[in-house]
């Protein structure tokens, strides 16, 4: 039985995909983009994260700790995460959650039988499963079961990825997939590279494929100020869409700081603290640049209200 | 759209006059019986009280109303039944002086308590009557809080009225009573004697409404004469020639259906003081032939009808619930008495039965924005889901209302029961939950079961934790216990044991109401009472249903469930070690009770193993109330629902192997427990709709949505799939709080800021600030299902 790794199966997920979705959430991917939300899942193997908030010092983690790898001051304990084997010892014992490992491997039987769970609001709903992570395509083996499983059970999937994996992973797939989210975040390689930790030139050529070959398609674009939002990135990013196969339309995801709590609970420092929101006009000029390219664009799935 | 000047000055006054207790109703019945009428059968001495009061109570018509008549004196002034359970004058000063729903008590009336009402009453109320008749163990479970008894202070009288009053009028109820009374068998019929006294009752009855209708019409006609204003001159004019029309005559027009059934409201409510909830039933049926008719013939428009719907409103606006008295004086936290107009559902044959009124309607409901009268819809797959739409954007702006409801599985639930197709079509749901066959049945819930405290007296093999006494059977120490299987049977044992208990009260308490407190007024409107010459107390209805409502099932199913995973299952713990905990309150076993909160399955997660106890403790119940019968003639069935009692009822158990504390909150209706719920509403409503809701008489599911949910077409869209799923799953009832912690918390330290904050609590919705701290706790608590 193919299995694979997760960090977590959210059910009633409402803005992934149409109607209401579980989303199966992937861990490990090859991008490490700075305004990561769910950084937990970057790694392909476990985290470990520590909510300092839930922790009353009661040591009940040191003791089980084989690595001797926590230690305790008055009101806290404290991770060194070299030593640290993500064995989850600690968080097993403790009671208050503070500490979590995130990630699990399962099989693609106990996915499908949490994902069949909420077939009767798909049916009612037009929904069905998103696969998502991290990255998906980064477990290509696991996926590809995962949409066969689903495809037998006349789920819809919606697959949601950065689109940076060989081809010959997004040929195998494409056909079991109703509809892609794909991400776009900068056209330039070097901007890329420098934001991403990966060039761009096999994204592009992916969606270039996707859009030839006939697959439905949604473009999500983060927006951060001062790292994608300048015209010639969206317009060149606009130039390129328009340039494609069919016109798929883009929906902006603004920015928003969530991600920053899970850098802290996994002990990693944020990539980005001074990273600004953006604002209305920041948000009303992308929208207007991408529609120059003759793109339909919405903002977090609604039309953009200009005020 | 705005409301007229007229509306939101009656609104005003409505929602500014503070509620006072008033002692014209209990003087009144006090004078009726100190009088001598000579030797009467009881049935026509209860007709000829009513008839005493309506020819002697206060006619109020309020500046600018267009629908008159008031329980009290005037708006928002409470009667008292003194007949039925008589305040003491520590009653009085704690209704006066409570923070929360207080009434106001003048040195008048005190006086008038203490000299005239308390003297005559004293030991001879239904209240004393029915204590003094209870068994040692029914009085000893009743301590303990096993169950609450409702027909202690307030009479038995659970129903909804039907159609059959646009069609009659009360001259056509007479002559039906007349022609029964004429094929009455003197000869062959034992009861003979008996339907005569109880027709004669009921004729008196309507007389009585007549003439009180009487009064009005002559009210309105001098006030009119002497009236400057030609509008209002006007009005009132019309307002004498409608209380001449009706109720004597069927109605010609929407106004006059409306008075017509607010005056039959009056006299439900003037003859008893009647658990609860009575009310029109299906009205944008009822009033959709004439609102068709009206608009057609040019003498009604929209706007029109809008505000007579909004001053009928407030009618029920002004009269809080009747004040309790005892320890439910001092408990009971709020002034609604849960009269649920509902709309939309199915028509008798089965098709969709919206309509434009139910539109208007719900624009009503918005635009009152009030406690009373409480609305809900009945949703029937064959509805639009332009229907649920209105009704999530009135459910947005924060007041609770209107709750929803699955019109297809309350057909099935009442056909279930036994009811014609067309009288279960009819039917619907009132009060908080609980299912009728309007016009046609009377339904009384008997009382609250506290299911939680049995379980803990299991544990105690029979004992109450709280002292020691030996309430229940005496089963063996649970740690003795080799299975779960054997615990299960202990519960069983135990609930059977108090059940037991209960019904051959309550099969005491309904013929005390029967012999000693008949109801011809209500008789009067309920089928087949006339037919049967028999009163509603007394098995005259058409269907005669007991309910004993379940309380705290999410609370005993963690429990249930954490004692069979960590003793017999897992083996974590055992039965000794929980026991222990559980004795001392989790002192000393913080690691005990956050294993059981943290690491344990629990209902409300769509997790088959807890699940599965939900569904076998909820098979127990039902097996323990189901058919039993009732001395109606009627049988008993289950429905699980707690309005505040679920605050109480925590408050007299001891810690529980859920994680719960001692005397803290149990969980409400069939919803999980506060907290317990983390993998989101899909996983709720699963969990949930395990249960076969069609068995029951109502279920209470109460979800907090934040208000961003519904913000955009696309969020609107998923609470329609979320709702049409619960219901594709057979879910009865499904209500929404849609505020956000933030909002609640603020609005608990800065009250002034937040007066009109509605949340809905339980069968209900009430202000936030006047609901106590815990309850406002609990609220804040129940599970935010956010979603980003």
């Amino acid at each position: 039985m193919i299995s694979g790794t997760i960090f977590d199966i959210k059910r009633f997920a409402i803005h992934d995909g149409p109607g209401v979705r579980t989303t199966v959430f992937f861990k490990g991917c090859p991008l490490s983009c700075w305004a990561c939300h769910n950084p937990e899942g970057q790694r392909p193997g476990s985290d470990l994260f520590l909510r300092d908030e839930r922790c009353n010092a009661c040591g009940d983690c040191l003791e089980v700790c084989q690595q001797a790898a926590i230690s305790q001051s008055d009101a806290a304990v404290h991770v060194d995460r070299y030593r640290c084997d993500l064995c989850g010892a600690c968080a097993d014992a403790c009671l208050r959650g503070a500490l979590e490992l995130a990630g699990r491997s399962v099989s693609v039987d106990e996915v499908i039988a949490e994902v069949e769970r909420d077939v009767v609001y798909y049916d009612e709903s037009g929904g069905g499963v998103t696969f998502s992570g991290g990255e998906p395509l980064f477990q290509p083996e696991f996926l590809e079961a995962l949409l066969q499983e689903s495809r037998k059970r006349e789920i819809s999937t919606v697959v949601d990825t950065s689109g940076y994996a060989p081809r010959s992973v997004l040929q195998d797939i494409a056909d079991m997939v109703d509809h892609f989210l794909y991400d776009l975040k900068l056209a330039d390689e070097a901007r890329h590279r420098e934001f991403t930790g990966v060039a761009n030139c096999s994204i592009l050529d992916n969606l270039n494929w996707l859009s030839e070959h006939g697959s439905s398609v949604m473009i999500r674009l983060p927006l951060l100020p001062e790292v994608n939002d300048d015209e010639s990135n969206l317009s060149a990013l606009g130039r390129f869409l328009s340039s494609l196969a069919r016109l798929h339309p883009v929906d902006i995801l603004p920015y928003h700081r969530t991600g920053a709590d899970k850098y802290a609970r996994l002990g990693r420092s944020y990539p980005f603290p001074q990273q600004r929101l953006p604002d209305a006009d920041t948000i009303a000029t992308a929208v207007q640049l991408l529609e120059q390219s003759g793109l339909t664009v919405t903002v977090r799935g609604e039309t953009y209200a200009v005020e | 759209m705005p409301l007229s000047d007229r509306v939101r000055q009656l609104r005003d006054q409505s929602l500014n006059a503070p509620a006072t207790l008033s002692a014209e109703r209990a003087q009144l019945i006090t004078q009726f019986y100190k009088q001598d009428i000579g030797t009467v059968s009881n049935p026509v001495r209860r007709a000829l009280a009513l008839q005493y009061l309506l020819e002697r109570k206060h006619i109020f018509i309020g500046e600018g109303e267009l629908i008159v008549g008031e329980r009290g004196p005037s708006p928002k002034a409470a009667p008292t039944f003194p007949e039925i359970c008589c305040h003491s004058l520590d009653d009085l000063n704690v209704l006066d002086s409570r923070e929360k729903i207080s009434f106001k008590v003048t040195d008048e009336v005190r006086d008038i308590f203490r000299n005239e009402i308390i003297p005559f009453w004293s030991g001879k109320s239904m209240r004393e009557l029915i204590f003094e008749e209870m068994t040692d163990e029914w009085e000893a479970a009743y301590r303990a809080a096993v169950f609450t008894e409702f027909m202690e202070q307030r009479a038995p009288g659970h129903t909804v009225l039907d159609d059959k009053i646009y069609h009659k009028g009360f001259l056509d109820l007479k002559q039906d009573i007349a022609a029964r009374r004429e094929r009455l068998d003197y000869l062959n019929d034992p009861g003979a004697y008996a339907k005569q006294e109880q027709l004669k009752a009921m004729s008196i009855c309507a007389y009585a409404l007549i003439h009180y209708a009487g009064r009005y019409a002559q009210r309105a006609q001098r006030q009119a004469e002497t009236e400057q204003d030609p509008r209002r001159k006007r009005e009132l004019k019309r307002i004498a020639d409608i209380c001449t029309r009706v109720p004597a005559h069927p109605p010609r027009d929407f106004w006059e259906a409306l008075q017509y059934y607010w005056f039959v409201h009056l006299g439900v409510i003037t003859e008893l003081n009647t658990w609860d909830s009575f009310n029109p039933g299906r009205l944008d049926q009822h009033l959709y032939p004439f609102y068709r008719t009206g608009l057609h013939e040019g003498t009604l428009t929209t706007d029109r009808a809008r505000e007579l719907l909004q001053c009928f409103w407030l009618k029920f606006n002004n009269h809080p619930a009747p004040p309790k008295v005892g320890v439910t004086a001092e408990e009971s936290s709020t002034y609604t008495d849960f009269a649920q107009i509902n709309t939309g559902g199915v028509k008798p044959d089965g098709s969709d039965a919206v309509n434009e009124l139910t539109y208007l309607i719900l624009d009503v409901v918005e635009e009152m924005r009030l406690l009373q009268p409480s609305s809900s819809i009945q949703l029937s797959k064959k509805n639009p889901d332009r229907f649920l739409r209105r009704a999530a954007k009135i459910i947005k702006t924060g007041f609770g209302q209107p709750s929803i409801f699955n019109a297809d599985v309350i057909v099935q639930e009442l056909i279930r029961q036994g009811k014609s197709v067309e009288d279960a079509r009819n039917g619907g749901s009132s009060g908080c939950v609980e299912v009728g066959a309007f016009g046609k049945e009377s339904y009384t819930l008997t009382g609250y079961f506290n299911m939680p405290k049995v379980f803990e007296i299991t544990l105690n093999s029979g004992c109450d934790p709280r002292t020691g006494q030996l309430i229940g059977v005496a089963t063996k120490d649970p740690a003795t216990f080799d299975s779960f299987d054997q615990l299960m049977e202990a519960y069983r044992q135990q609930l059977a044991h108090f059940v037991d208990i209960k019904v051959r009260g309550n099969n005491v308490i309904e013929r005390l109401w029967a012999l000693h407190s008949p109801t011809p007024f209500l008789s009067l409107i309920i089928d087949d009472c006339i037919e049967k010459g028999m009163d509603y107390h007394d098995g005259g209805a058409r269907y005669n249903t007991s309910y004993i409502q379940g309380v705290g099932l999410g609370t005993l199913t963690d429990a249930a469930t954490a004692v069979k995973y960590h003793v017999f299952d897992e083996r974590t713990m055992s039965m000794e070690e929980l026991l222990t905990a559980l004795r001392r309150d989790f002192e000393g076993y913080e690691d005990v009770r956050l294993t059981l909160l943290e690491r344990t399955p629990k209902y409300g997660n769509d997790d088959d193993y807890a699940d599965g106890v939900m569904r076998h403790l909820f098979e127990m119940y039902l097996a323990a109330v189901e058919g039993r019968r009732n001395t109606r003639g009627g049988i008993y069935h289950v429905n699980l629902l707690p309005t505040t009692v679920h605050i109480y009822f925590g408050s007299v158990v001891t810690a529980t192997p859920d994680g719960r504390r001692a005397g803290e909150p149990l969980s409400e209706g069939v919803s999980p427990v506060q907290g317990a719920d983390r993998h989101g509403p899909t996983a709720v409503l699963r969990s949930v709709a395990k249960m076969d809701h069609v068995r029951t008489g109502g279920t209470l599911l109460n979800q907090k949505l934040t208000p961003g949910l519904l913000d955009h077409e696309d969020g609107m869209s998923k609470f329609v799939n979320l709702v049409r799923s619960y219901f594709r799953m057979d879910g009865h009832h499904i209500q929404f709080n849609v505020v956000d912690a933030e909002t609640l918390k603020a609005a608990q330290a800065n009250p002034e800021k937040y007066r009109d904050l509605i949340v809905r609590v339980a069968g209900y919705s009430d202000y936030f600030c006047d609901l106590g701290k815990t309850l406002q706790d609990e609220i804040i608590a129940r599970t935010e299902h956010q979603t980003f």
